[in-house]
């Protein structure tokens, strides 16, 4: 791919935002153009979510965008993250596109699309996680994002003869880096396994309250262009190495209950498959991986699913310490969305994007390749 | 009382088969394929044809989980959400009934039942097969 991001802007991430989607997206967009140095005339291409509320139209008429010449959202909701890196490359690798603004904008905390919130009937933003969900999910009352995973989960707790303990590892060491970072909300918030395994259940037996993501208000924006214009403009320009999706036959979204064997993420290895085994990049070459912890059960079977350890083995993998900075993997060190909080998954590039200038509070030593996925998208971001 | 579910035009065979105590799924007219959820096109051969047979009611419970927060006023908690493999072989999202959450185990064995919601219509949801 021919694709680099130059730019990243970000309002901060809290519970009470106090202002709408369009100014929260205004401000990290505002920021992201400073960061790369590039006009808002420049600007001639749009990406977000199916989900995202911040209509194109108001957003242009805000920021002073001219003529925009491509525009386009990635469906799957959170696991269409990563997705908007694929369509930014894709249309500046085709000439469609010169320069492309990614942004998502929540107040998923304050605002009216509060996450855990039991939730009965569609959103008018609900995109493709619209209709599927309510309609097989809502008469049991099974009726969050974390209800519609924990079938799963329990599932793979099963398979494998995984604990709840071994979920809160993972979380402690998410706690850990986000302790440090001032952009989250466990900043300075310590938190231990018996805090974990102390928490209340949210869905029996898998997810507790400090297994979920963080409800949060805030924005985070992107610029990506050609490696060529990058070069002008970036100190660092952060390459899109590879970047890809993976929607699979019978897959819904977090309602993703018809695939055959629920304890494997398989669009998850179907994505693997595709950055890796016929992408070049190579697994253990990975410096830093930021995969979307929505609930923790969800990071340990991405691990597996993408191939970092085998079917069963996350649990030993994070007992083993290969999520710290100087494990095999320094996996989410912003504190992952249950650290740091939950602007969709898209704060997840902001910090490979911290990782790969070198300026990430928790910082892996010449960082070169960073992971960035969502369950189903997904890239490999490098610096040269 | 729950809420009645959502219905569309292309979910409306479960729905109506399940208001009368009946629980059916698509059986492709084309190659004979049962699906579920309900779909237009067969995905196997694209036949259009489609005729809803009624299922056994009996199957195993794939997955569970134990539902505490958060909590609707339309429902009793905690809420035992389940996934049911039916013998047919489709799967459903649907409760467990008549357990109580310590005794609930992958792999047990079920039997449909019906509970009423809103709007005179009604759900399927499992119990312990005798």
């Amino acid at each position: 791919m021919t694709a680099a991001i130059v730019g990243v802007g970000a309002t901060e991430f809290s519970r009470q935002a106090g202002r709408t989607e369009l100014q929260l997206a205004c401000e990290a967009i505002r920021d992201a153009l400073t960061d790369a140095g590039v006009k808002a005339a420049d600007v001639d291409g749009i990406v977000s979510y199916t989900v995202d509320p911040v209509e194109e139209t108001e957003l242009v008429r805000s920021v002073g965008f001219q003529e925009v010449v491509f525009s386009s959202r990635v469906p799957y909701g959170g696991g269409g993250s990563m997705g908007t890196l694929l369509h930014a490359a894709a249309a500046i690798d085709s000439g469609a596109a010169d320069v492309v603004v990614v942004y998502r904008a929540v107040r998923a905390r304050s605002g009216s699309s509060r996450f855990g919130a039991p939730k009965t009937s569609p959103s008018p933003t609900s995109g493709h996680s619209g209709t599927t969900a309510m309609q097989w999910c809502m008469p049991y009352g099974v009726l969050t994002p974390a209800s519609w995973m924990a079938l799963n989960a329990t599932r793979y707790m099963h398979a494998y003869g995984v604990a709840s303990e071994d979920f809160g590892r993972a979380v402690v060491q998410l706690r850990a880096y986000a302790e440090a970072n001032p952009a989250a909300w466990g900043y300075k918030r310590p938190m231990s396994l018996a805090d974990h395994q102390a928490s209340r259940w949210i869905a029996e037996p898998c997810i507790r309250l400090l297994d979920c993501c963080q409800e949060t208000d805030g924005s985070v924006a992107l610029i990506i262009t050609s490696r060529e214009r990058a070069g002008d403009l970036a100190e660092v320009p952060v390459m899109i190495g590879a970047a890809t999706t993976a929607g699979l036959f019978e897959q819904e979204i977090a309602s993703d209950h018809y695939r055959p064997d629920l304890s494997v993420m398989e669009g998850s290895v179907a994505l693997g498959k595709r950055l890796f085994d016929r992408s070049g990049f190579r697994r253990d070459e990975i410096d830093a991986a930021m995969i979307y912890d929505a609930f923790s059960p969800i990071l340990l079977m991405q691990l597996e699913a993408l191939g970092f350890c085998g079917p069963g083995e996350a649990k030993d993998f994070v007992a083993d310490g290969n999520l710290a900075l100087d494990g095999s993997l320094p996996t989410n060190t912003n504190g992952g969305l249950i650290g740091e909080g939950y602007i969709h998954g898209l704060n997840l590039v902001l910090e490979a994007v911290r990782q790969l200038r070198g300026t990430a509070v928790n910082q892996v030593r010449e960082a070169r390749q960073v992971l960035v996925t969502a369950s189903r998208t997904g890239a490999i971001l490098t610096r040269d | 009382m729950r809420q009645a579910p959502i219905v569309t035009d292309d979910s409306a065979v479960f729905w109506d088969a399940a208001g009368e105590h009946r629980l059916v799924a698509q059986r492709c007219g084309g190659c004979g394929a049962l699906r579920h959820p309900p779909r237009p096109m067969c995905p196997h051969c694209h036949s259009l044809s489609w005729e809803a047979v009624t299922l056994s009611g009996r199957g195993t419970l794939y997955s569970y989980a134990v539902l505490h927060h958060p909590q609707h006023p339309a429902f009793e908690y905690p809420v035992l959400a389940a996934l049911v493999d039916l013998d047919e072989g489709v799967r459903l999202v649907s409760n467990v009934v008549e357990v109580e959450p310590p005794d609930i185990a992958i792999g047990m064995r079920l039997e449909v039942a019906f509970i009423p919601t809103a709007d005179g219509r009604a759900v399927p949801v499992f119990r312990p097969a005798p």
